[in-house]
């Protein structure tokens, strides 16, 4: 639980949390926990607890909402959804984010080139 | 917006925490059921399911404090812990939370008042418009090389016609006068000013009432005019307006009031009653003469003129003008110096010093807390360790020590601002002749200084102690069990480092102390070289208008000696220009009958007083050789003996016997006194040897100046004498207005005062803190008997005798002090060649004094070990092995 995983994790959570939920409609902690690591093949190594820090920030943004509801085998458990905002950020991030994997790969890419020269 | 919404949804959740916080256990729990019901499914036991789903969330507190911080002000929310929590804390233990808190009070409250005189007289600019080029010029002394002397009228005419780093430069003469001759009011001595028409100009002021002088007004045989200074105007005409228009007696004669100055105007200084143009009242001849040094000059430089350039020029000018004309009595050098920076010459010495010392004792003060807060810290160890482990971060544990320690300091402070308050207006009551005293007030400056001061005692006091207790300890502290022998060396050792920084300003400050309060007894047990008890002294200037020839003043004196020597209780009554002790004030050149004539540049130059031939035996000044100048008439005004003093003879007349010598004194060409007698020396200043001096008989010394000086016998009370020797005055002239009606005593204690004032609050400020560290040391050693319970009680299991054990902690204690002392000595030492300008007859380097010093820090250091150490000699070995 070093500090400095989490910190490279914070903006990540947040966007992951926000494109599950876009994905899949209303969901708990539990299962956008679940969702995250069952997609990324547990490549992220996540503190589950750590999720909620991420949908109270997202909440407060007005980029989530929440409401207290049943689940499938009936248990009390707090659901969110993405807001219209919400998707408006998604899709704003998303396009950051690839944006900038892209400019990486490719600065990447360049200098292994260079190097071989 | 978003930051706003944010904000609001943050400050919401912040007054909602326990709501939002049961919502998240409710989450939490809900999401392990999840998981541990998953995990189930997969075929796992129940209790591993639980397992693996509590390892696959983490840390539950974690999570919630990061929900916390996401949500809310973390800040905010730690800091409101931290505060209830210190102020639990505080609570609890009321006899630290007084101590700290007396403690910082007295450091803050101290350098708060100090800062406060400090700022108002050395750091303000002065009030007047660009206040960075107000100069104030100086010419060197020709026969002594004194940098600030007064500079002569023709001096300053050859400087006006030549020096171009000016603006333009005015004139300041000073003088007393009687004010009488409105409506019955009593006359009165007042001290006034003459000034060139231009100096409020040049200042740069504006008048509250009326106008200030012209050019018209600045010249011989003008309609004689006056300015008052607001003081005035209040005191004496009741603020009335109509006072503008009206005239006023000035020795007599009738000046028009102008104009009257603003409330704030103090310059020079508050003693000032009004004003008059210059060149009405001093001839023009004294205002071309190059050698009659009586002048003040205040100037403005040109702008993006340095005080340096200028100061040069002026040197330059002088030099020549000097080497043109070898036979005047006129500097070589002169200077000019920063008009805000000459107005504080000679407190800010002493105000640098005292400023010091409440450092001084601030620092004592804060490593006092620091020392306090450690003593703490280690009680409580165990807890932080604890917290340690389970995840409280380092920053966190060292914000909360620190919030205690400002929590400290903010009350210390607040208290501290009261004393302040109080501090300053006793020492302004002690110190009355402070220059710029009127701009001194408690403003917005010294409290944010106080505040400043405050928050930099509480971020230090609980920084050191917190860095200390949080520093790779955990696992000590930890495994540190209730039986250890070593737990807490180190911690030690660091609060003994403070003591012996506690100890070692204490021993400078007792250092700085000592040698100012010899300073002091040396000055107040100097020999005058006359009489001083039941002496009685009053002050009174002849108006020329009244007293124009040496006849009618003669008179005067004669009358006056022979009412005063009725009066019943006074034994001997005399008049004297100017008393022992109270300064130069007036010298001449002269020169020998029949002595070679001197190099060009070179002049004989003595004190001159006048005197009535009774006043020798009167004041008990001996007579070493000859006779005094006769007594036979006290009317006559022709009488040609001289008396000298013993140091001029030496100096003129070495190896000879100068009875019979004749001189001619500065303003006569041919010579005309005689010398029939020498006396002992009377010293004009306290500090300063005696300097040559002649007596000239009272009615040939062209005096319109003196003091009558009373004595009584024993059985007496001499001040008893003041009102009817007053009622006498009257009777002989009754608008002669007397000054400074003042025993001998309360001269020599009036000029004492500055010495006073600063080995007072010098040793003051060296005992606090010499109480201080006494404290810190007993605190210390308290401590490491308890700590070391459990060892002393096992070394005497083992056979140690009590009084090894005291001795072995009483060198415990000792050692810090003796470290202290040392390193003390050693600063005291530095300081002492600092401070030696303000020291008289006491070397710097005085051993008896840092002997003193050392057997005093070292006897109280010791009363403060004694006690814990003989505590720790009556533990039983048994209790003390048993103990926990």
């Amino acid at each position: 639980m070093s500090h400095s995983k989490l910190d490279l994790l914070q903006g990540t959570l947040d966007l992951m949390v926000l494109q599950t939920l876009a994905a899949m409609g209303s969901m708990h902690g539990y299962g956008i926990a679940r969702r995250i690591e069952q997609v990324s093949g547990d490549a992220v190594l996540l503190n589950q607890g750590t999720i909620y820090a991420s949908l109270v920030r997202l909440q407060q943004r007005g980029w989530i909402s929440a409401e207290w509801g049943t689940s499938s085998n009936n248990r009390r458990a707090k659901f969110y959804s993405i807001t219209k905002r919400g998707r408006k950020q998604l899709s704003e991030d998303a396009a950051y984010w690839q944006r900038l994997t892209g400019v990486m790969g490719r600065v990447l890419a360049l200098q292994e080139g260079a190097g071989d020269e | 917006m978003d930051w706003l919404r944010q904000f609001l949804q943050r400050f919401y959740s912040f007054f909602r925490s326990a709501q939002l916080d049961r919502e998240l256990e409710a989450e939490m729990s809900a999401h392990l059921q999840f998981a541990t019901e998953e995990n189930l499914q997969r075929g796992m036991s129940l209790a591993e399911a639980r397992r693996q789903a509590l390892v696959q969330f983490g840390g539950p507190q974690q999570s919630k404090e990061q929900h916390r911080e996401a949500r809310g002000f973390p800040f905010l929310e730690s800091l409101l812990q931290d505060l209830r929590f210190a102020l639990r804390v505080l609570r609890k233990s009321p006899g630290f939370t007084a101590v700290a808190i007396l403690t910082l009070m007295l450091g803050i409250g101290v350098n708060t008042a100090l800062f406060t005189i400090v700022h108002g007289v050395l750091l303000n600019p002065l009030p007047f418009p660009r206040p960075d080029l107000l100069v104030s010029l100086w010419e060197e002394n020709v026969i002594d090389a004194f940098a600030y002397n007064p500079v002569s009228g023709g001096v300053f005419a050859d400087w006006q016609k030549e020096a171009r780093s000016f603006e333009q430069m005015a004139l300041i003469g000073e003088d007393t006068a009687n004010l009488s001759g409105d409506g019955g009011a009593l006359p009165e001595s007042i001290g006034i000013r003459q000034c060139s028409y231009n100096l409020f100009l040049l200042l740069g002021v504006q008048p509250a009432r009326g106008r200030f002088f012209t050019q018209e007004d600045d010249r011989p045989g003008a309609m004689p005019t006056t300015v008052l200074t607001n003081g005035l105007w209040k005191r004496r005409y009741g603020s009335d307006p109509s006072i503008v228009g009206n005239t006023i007696l000035l020795d007599g004669q009738k000046f028009a009031v102008i104009g009257v100055l603003p409330k704030w105007f103090d310059y020079p200084d508050k003693r000032v009653q009004l004003w008059v143009p210059v060149r009405l009242v001093v001839s023009e001849t004294d205002m071309q003469n190059r050698g009659n040094h009586r002048f003040f000059v205040t100037a403005r430089l040109k702008d993006g003129i340095s005080v340096a350039q200028a100061s040069s020029e002026l040197d330059e000018i002088q030099e020549r003008n000097h080497a043109q004309f070898p036979n005047e009595l006129m500097g070589k050098n002169a200077r000019a110096l920063l008009l805000s920076e000459n107005l504080v010459r000679d407190v800010k010495q002493s105000l640098y010093l005292l400023m010091g010392a409440v450092l001084c004792v601030l620092l004592i003060a804060c490593l006092n807390v620091a020392n306090l807060l450690m003593a703490r810290a280690t009680a409580r160890r165990r807890e932080i360790a604890v917290r340690s482990a389970l995840g409280g971060s380092r920053w966190r544990i060292v914000q909360e020590q620190v919030t205690e320690s400002l929590l400290l300091t903010l009350a210390g402070g607040a208290f501290g601002a009261f004393l302040a308050w109080i501090t300053l207006r006793w020492l302004l009551s002690l110190q009355e002749n402070l220059p710029r005293a009127d701009s001194i007030h408690v403003d917005g400056t010294a409290l944010g200084f106080t505040l400043a001061v405050t928050v930099f005692c509480g971020v230090f006091a609980g920084l050191l102690p917190a860095v200390a207790a949080t520093r790779n300890e955990l696992f000590g502290s930890l495994k540190e069990d209730s039986r250890t022998t070593s737990g807490g060396r180190s911690r030690a050792r660091l609060r003994k480092v403070l003591l012996t920084a506690e100890v070692a300003l204490s021993v400078v400050l007792l250092i700085g102390g000592g040698l100012l309060l010899r300073s002091f007894t040396q000055l107040r047990s100097v020999n005058l070289g006359c009489r001083t008890d039941k002496v009685l002294t009053m002050g009174f200037t002849l108006p020329e208008s009244r007293y124009a020839t040496e006849v009618r003043r003669a008179e005067f004196f004669a009358e006056l000696l022979r009412r005063a020597r009725a009066v019943p209780g006074v034994s001997h009554a005399s008049i004297v220009s100017v008393l022992p002790g109270a300064g130069h004030f007036v010298d001449n050149t002269f020169d020998i009958e029949g002595a070679p004539p001197l190099a060009p540049g070179q002049f004989r130059n003595a004190v001159i007083r006048g005197a009535d031939p009774d006043y020798f035996v009167a004041m008990h000044i001996p007579l070493k050789r000859g006779r005094i100048y006769s007594e036979a008439d006290h009317r006559a005004v022709d009488d040609n003996g001289m008396v000298i003093t013993e140091s001029m003879a030496k100096e003129f007349f070495p190896g000879e016997n100068p009875i019979g010598k004749r001189l001619a004194i500065d303003w006569e060409r041919k010579p005309r006194f005689e010398i029939v007698g020498v006396v002992g020396d009377v010293l004009s200043k306290l500090d300063s040897p005696p300097e040559p001096t002649l007596y000239l008989p009272l009615n040939s010394g062209r005096l319109e100046y003196g003091s009558l000086v009373v004595m009584t016998d024993s059985g007496h009370d001499v001040t008893a004498l003041a009102l009817p020797l007053q009622k006498q005055i009257a009777a002989i002239d009754p608008d002669l207005a007397v000054s400074d009606v003042l025993t001998m005593g309360e001269r020599i204690g009036n000029s004492t005062e500055p010495a006073k004032f600063d080995a007072v609050l010098v040793l003051l400020f060296a005992v606090l803190g010499l109480v201080l560290a006494a404290v810190g040391l007993y605190g210390l050693l308290s401590y490491l008997v308890t700590e070391r319970t459990n060892e002393i009680g096992l070394r005497m299991a083992l056979g140690a005798q009590r009084f090894e054990v005291t001795r072995m902690l009483l060198l415990e204690g000792l050692q810090p002090t003796a470290t202290g002392l040392a390193l003390g000595v050693f600063g005291g030492g530095i300081c002492a060649q600092l401070i030696r300008g303000l020291l008289f007859g006491v070397r710097p380097l005085e051993v008896s004094i840092f002997a003193a010093v050392a057997m005093v820090v070292l006897m109280v250091a010791g009363a403060a070990c004694a006690y814990p150490a003989w505590r720790a000699a009556r533990v039983d070995p048994m209790t003390a092995l048993r103990y926990e």
